[in-house]
């Protein structure tokens, strides 16, 4: 794979900044559409850029959303600033959160989150160490036939 | 059935997206939780939903809905109108709770998701 067939753009991501919540998401969603990406893995790379920014937002103090491009797959990298997970496995768990009552009125915080980005995601990687961060690495192949 | 007919049904308040009202809708879900949104939404979708910030505009957007029912009264804030307009997603606002207003689509036909499929067309 060449380094010129490649394509990598890098966001910034505000914890807190409720307002543009989601505004990575649509830019992500939009360089995707422009370089024609099968629409299904559009909307599962759509879903899961949206869960992990949330995620960064509600959570986080700030992040770096990584995202590159290359023949054969979509990378995103999402790492952040923040509290870490203490015990990974508990929250990938559908349901469990620890959100506050501030997140839930958004509409998220119902744990729903980490989940939904395994379950659209083709490979998916989480590290995190308490009180520094936690990085997100996801990839969706673009050579196999869509899982729709 | 027509979003037109949609909004005359529920007794709606189109806030944006006249250019819409024409439009076929197949299929429809409801939620206050943007993250189910997400998990079991479908393009396509007539979102119906109380959650009334941006962030319900931002997830139709993300799973490409068709359009936007808000229930209860609510109504969105401008930024989600300038977000709704941008994406083309017409948003239509009734005074039905939540319940009423599935209550009612769904008697007039309107399917649930993965239900629509497999109806006779």
């Amino acid at each position: 794979m060449s380094e010129e067939n490649e394509l990598s753009q890098i966001f910034e991501i505000l914890g807190g900044d409720f307002g543009h919540a989601g505004s990575v998401s649509t830019k992500v969603k939009e360089i995707l559409k422009e370089v024609g990406i099968d629409p299904s893995i559009i909307r599962r790379a759509a879903i899961v850029a949206y869960e992990a920014e949330m995620n960064v937002v509600m959570y986080a103090r700030k992040a770096l959303f990584a995202l590159t491009l290359t023949p054969g797959q979509i990378h995103f990298k999402i790492e952040d600033e923040g509290p870490g997970i203490p015990d990974i496995e508990l929250a990938m768990q559908e349901g469990f959160s620890t959100a506050t009552e501030e997140m839930r009125e958004m509409g998220f915080g119902a744990g729903m989150g980490l989940p939904n980005i395994r379950k659209n995601a083709d490979r998916f990687l989480i590290s995190s160490l308490v009180g520094r961060g936690t990085m997100l690495s996801v990839y969706f192949f673009l050579n196999q036939e869509s899982r729709g | 059935m027509k979003l037109r007919d949609i909004q005359k049904l529920l007794e709606a308040e189109l806030i944006c997206g006249e250019e819409s009202l024409d439009e076929e809708i197949d299929y429809a879900g409801a939620s206050d939780l943007m993250s189910d949104v997400l998990a079991f939404g479908k393009p396509g979708l007539l979102l119906i939903t109380g959650l009334s910030n941006v962030q319900s505009v931002r997830t139709a957007d993300i799973i490409e809905a068709k359009a936007i029912v808000y229930v209860r009264g609510k109504k969105p804030d401008k930024d989600s109108i300038e977000l709704a307009k941008k994406k083309g997603i017409p948003l239509l606002s009734t005074r039905l709770m939540m319940y009423k207003t599935c209550g009612l689509l769904y008697s007039q036909g309107l399917s649930g998701i993965g239900e629509s499929q497999k109806k006779e067309r």
